[in-house]
């Protein structure tokens, strides 16, 4: 059981969901639905149907200025002039030895204004990194705009459906962003983005609305659904999860993000990166099942070397999976391992990503 | 089960586990207090029959989507018998806890080691 609650930061959404009847825990310094119905329920919710997270605790940080996209392209692995206007692009944030120091989405708003979203456990770290490296830069403004915005997630089949009943434009496409109102709420940056594989919009709304459009939402049909369930659906279709499947030790290459990696715009840390691109690493990241019984969990160790990084069971498999870091050799799809869970061998085998796909 | 609730005709240890004794052979599970905390169980590895468990040590494991916990033993003993049902059901830990939840059975080594156990209203007493 978690302690010191009373320190722990709560989203405006915190009196909804405890009348929802959820279970809330400390995670990343905020206090959060783990879940309301069940994981499993509310995974199957969202693959089905649809449902709407919570996920005000992620971070934005703002950047304008006639230097701001030299400034991103300097510290964000993807080629931001790339972004369209109103466009998202993933990016990985890389040190000097191209450790991951997290992983972002970034939207460009206008030709010289952006908006990054960060894991909330990574804020403060990525707000002081983006501080430090603007001061290279001549005229650009990095802004802390984690109390601007409440951000919600409706996934799932229905959701486009859903949201444009109580929208009054038409939505963005996939990885495209629009403002407009939602459900009377005025000045709601939709995007196309999720992480659940399921088609969806995320909602970045003024704080003051985020009950007015949590409300219209789950009265349209919407479930509300936990930070369990997003762990579970997330990995189903392996996105990687900050702090388990990346981390300051791992760098883009092995960790399978080099696709976003474009080491041409001179990125802090892209020589590093370059060098594990052409070389290779010593371990990959891969997705993986359980072929018998069990369940996986993070940090159980791999016979012959590696570790586990995410493990759970899958609710629409019905069958542990996860993904580890393996040693190359072993780390074509087909390859069995054995995997040391609490002291007892599991048998796995490493597989192509996604994990989970629809029929 | 959606409701609470602690069958009087059962002993309660500390760490949520049940035991309905019967001379010196005594059932065992998770009561319901701890399938709510544990949310829906998906996995649950049965120990060997013949294997010794000795109180107040874990001896099997639950497993629900998110998280792990151990089962600690009420009492001491060598199983006699392991729920295999829960292997393709371990739904049933929920459903019914005290019913086709049960987990194993032992021959007890020591049945003074009940007089430790707590009854039915002493036990939800520590739940407040």
């Amino acid at each position: 059981m978690g302690s010191g609650t009373e320190t722990l930061k709560r989203t405006p959404l915190h009196d909804r969901h405890a009348a929802a009847g959820a279970r809330l825990v400390p995670f990343a310094g905020w206090e959060m639905p783990v879940q309301y119905a069940g994981i499993r329920e509310e995974h199957v919710a969202v693959r089905t149907k649809v449902g709407v997270f919570d996920v005000s605790h992620m971070g934005e940080i703002e950047t304008r200025g006639p230097d701001a996209e030299a400034f991103l392209q300097r510290i964000l692995s993807n080629d931001v002039s790339k972004i369209a206007e109103d466009g998202a692009q993933y990016s990985v944030l890389t040190k000097p030895d191209g450790g991951v120091l997290d992983d972002l989405f970034t939207y460009r708003l206008g030709p010289d204004h952006f908006l990054t979203v960060t894991n909330a456990s990574n804020h403060e770290k990525d707000l002081a990194w983006f501080e430090r490296h603007a001061r290279e830069f001549d005229d650009v403004t990095v802004h802390d705009a984690l109390d601007d915005y409440a951000m919600l997630a409706v996934q799932g089949p229905d959701a486009r459906e859903l949201v444009q009943g109580l929208a009054s434009g038409e939505l963005p496409r996939r990885f495209r962003t629009v403002t407009m109102t939602v459900a009377g709420v005025d000045d709601v940056l939709v995007a196309g983005t999720g992480y659940t594989g399921e088609d969806g919009v995320e909602l970045l709304v003024p704080p003051q609305g985020a009950t007015k459009v949590w409300d219209a939402v789950t009265e349209a049909g919407a479930a509300p659904i936990g930070l369990g369930a997003r762990d579970t659906l997330r990995l189903e279709v392996c996105f990687h999860l900050y702090g388990n499947d990346l981390s300051e030790d791992r760098n883009p290459i092995e960790a399978g993000l080099g696709w976003c990696c474009k080491e041409a715009t001179n990125f802090i840390g892209a020589d590093k990166i370059a060098a594990a691109r052409e070389n290779g690493t010593a371990e990959q990241l891969v997705p993986f099942v359980l072929t018998g019984p069990g369940i996986a969990r993070q940090g159980n160790p791999i016979t012959g070397g590696g570790e586990v990084t995410s493990g759970t069971l899958s609710p629409c498999l019905n069958q542990g999976i996860g993904m580890a870091y393996l040693p190359t050799e072993k780390a074509t799809p087909g390859t069995p391992f054995e995997i040391d869970v609490r002291g007892k061998p599991r048998t796995a085998e490493v597989r192509e990503k996604p994990l989970y796909r629809k029929e | 089960m959606a409701e609470a609730s602690y069958p009087s005709d059962l002993k309660y240890h500390a760490e949520h586990d049940w035991a309905r004794i019967d001379g010196d052979i005594a059932t065992m599970g998770i009561t319901w207090y701890a399938q709510e905390q544990l949310g829906e169980v998906v996995f649950f590895d049965p120990p060997e029959v013949g294997a010794t468990v000795k109180k107040d040590t874990p001896y099997a494991e639950v497993e629900s989507v998110k998280a792990v916990s151990d089962v600690v033993a009420p009492l001491s003993g060598e199983i006699t018998e392991v729920n295999e049902a829960l292997g393709d059901a371990p739904e049933q830990i929920n459903e019914d806890p005290y019913g086709e939840g049960w987990m194993v059975k032992i021959s007890l080594s020591n049945v003074n080691e009940a007089d430790d156990l707590m009854d039915a209203s002493a036990y939800e007493g520590t739940l407040t």
